[in-house]
């Protein structure tokens, strides 16, 4: 048991990296929106979300609505649900409900990524190791992006943007060795996605996410099945 | 009192929308077109992601291009993780560096 803890924390020093620079970000922002260095910590350390934080932190800064805020959620967040329903096909026995609702604050893109890569069932443990590297990367980044976001050199943190792409490249790129459809399956959702961003730019990042996936997953299901297990 | 109501709503509905289908189904899925089409969401998400918003990444499309670049092809070589992503930010580096 021990052991798959210290897997799943050595598979998330990446996300733990890439976090770090993403919510050094997510801290600056949170300064310059009027709110504290310990608000910031707490929305990160609650919220474990780049894109919905960032939108969340905009809501509170113009002092919109609540509903407002609950909409801003559901709608960039949503794409978790799916997330979450793809990895629950995949979870091991010892995983039970309570263990579900604990790893279930966890699952964000990147840690989805890495959980989604591993072939065999996925262990509470694994994931509470996965989880809790990269909170620590996230929560950090944010509390010293809100402290001291002005010191590190532009050329670094802009180069760190990079990181989680990266990891994400890392994850698709293999699989394409297996079968033509796992290349097809990123082509395709690639394509949709840069349609939407330079000819539909008013559909949101979270909600572009959703409809690239949906449609390229949805027709490649179709066209081209996966075999059962055996 | 309103920012503790905020910070509530965004942590709650965020927290619902990962638990709810994650707590909730724990039934294996039969159907073999949603067996699929889950087999492939996860690629599909991940590089719907991914592009084109990489390019945009680092503030200057060139250097992102090139990071790009050297992350699909030490991805394409099956380097882990951590190598594909910090070379892919070392590029990077080099280049904002140069022009």
């Amino acid at each position: 048991m021990k052991n798959t803890f210290k897997l799943g924390v050595k598979d998330g020093i990446p996300i733990c990296l890439g976090y770090f620079s993403v919510s050094f970000g997510v801290g600056i922002l949170a300064i310059k929106s009027g709110l504290s260095a310990l608000i910031a910590v707490i929305i990160s350390a609650t919220n474990l979300t780049s894109a919905g934080q960032v939108a969340g932190i905009g809501v509170i800064a113009v002092g919109g609505s609540f509903i407002e805020m609950i909409l801003t959620q559901l709608l960039i967040n949503c794409r978790y649900s799916l997330m979450a329903l793809s990895l629950s096909q995949n979870l091991s026995k010892s995983f039970t409900l309570p263990h579900r609702m604990l790893a279930a604050f966890g699952i964000t893109d990147e840690i989805f990524g890495v959980a989604a890569s591993k072939k065999e069932p996925l262990t509470p443990t694994y994931m509470y190791g996965l989880i809790s590297i990269s909170t620590i990367g996230w929560v950090a980044g944010t509390f010293l992006g809100a402290v001291c976001g002005e010191i590190l050199p532009p050329i670094l943190t802009a180069s760190l943007g990079i990181l989680l792409y990266g990891m994400f490249i890392a994850i698709i790129i293999p699989p394409i060795r297996q079968s033509k459809a796992n290349l097809t399956v990123i082509l395709l959702a690639a394509f949709i996605s840069c349609m939407i961003y330079y000819f539909a730019s008013w559909i949101s990042g979270g909600f572009s996410i959703i409809i690239s996936a949906v449609v390229a997953a949805g027709i490649m299901a179709y066209v081209a099945p996966v075999k059962e297990e055996e | 009192m309103r920012l503790v109501i905020y910070l509530v709503l965004m942590a709650g509905v965020t927290y619902l929308i990962r638990m709810i289908p994650f707590a909730l189904f724990t039934k294996k899925i039969e159907s073999r077109f949603i067996k699929s089409f889950l087999y492939y969401v996860p690629y599909a998400v991940l590089s719907a992601m991914t592009f084109p918003a990489i390019f945009y990444s680092t503030g200057n499309t060139l250097s992102a291009t090139i990071g790009t670049i050297v992350a699909l092809i030490l991805a394409y070589f099956n380097c882990s993780l951590t190598t594909v992503a910090l070379s892919a930010a070392v590029a990077v580096l080099v280049v904002l560096f140069i022009v």
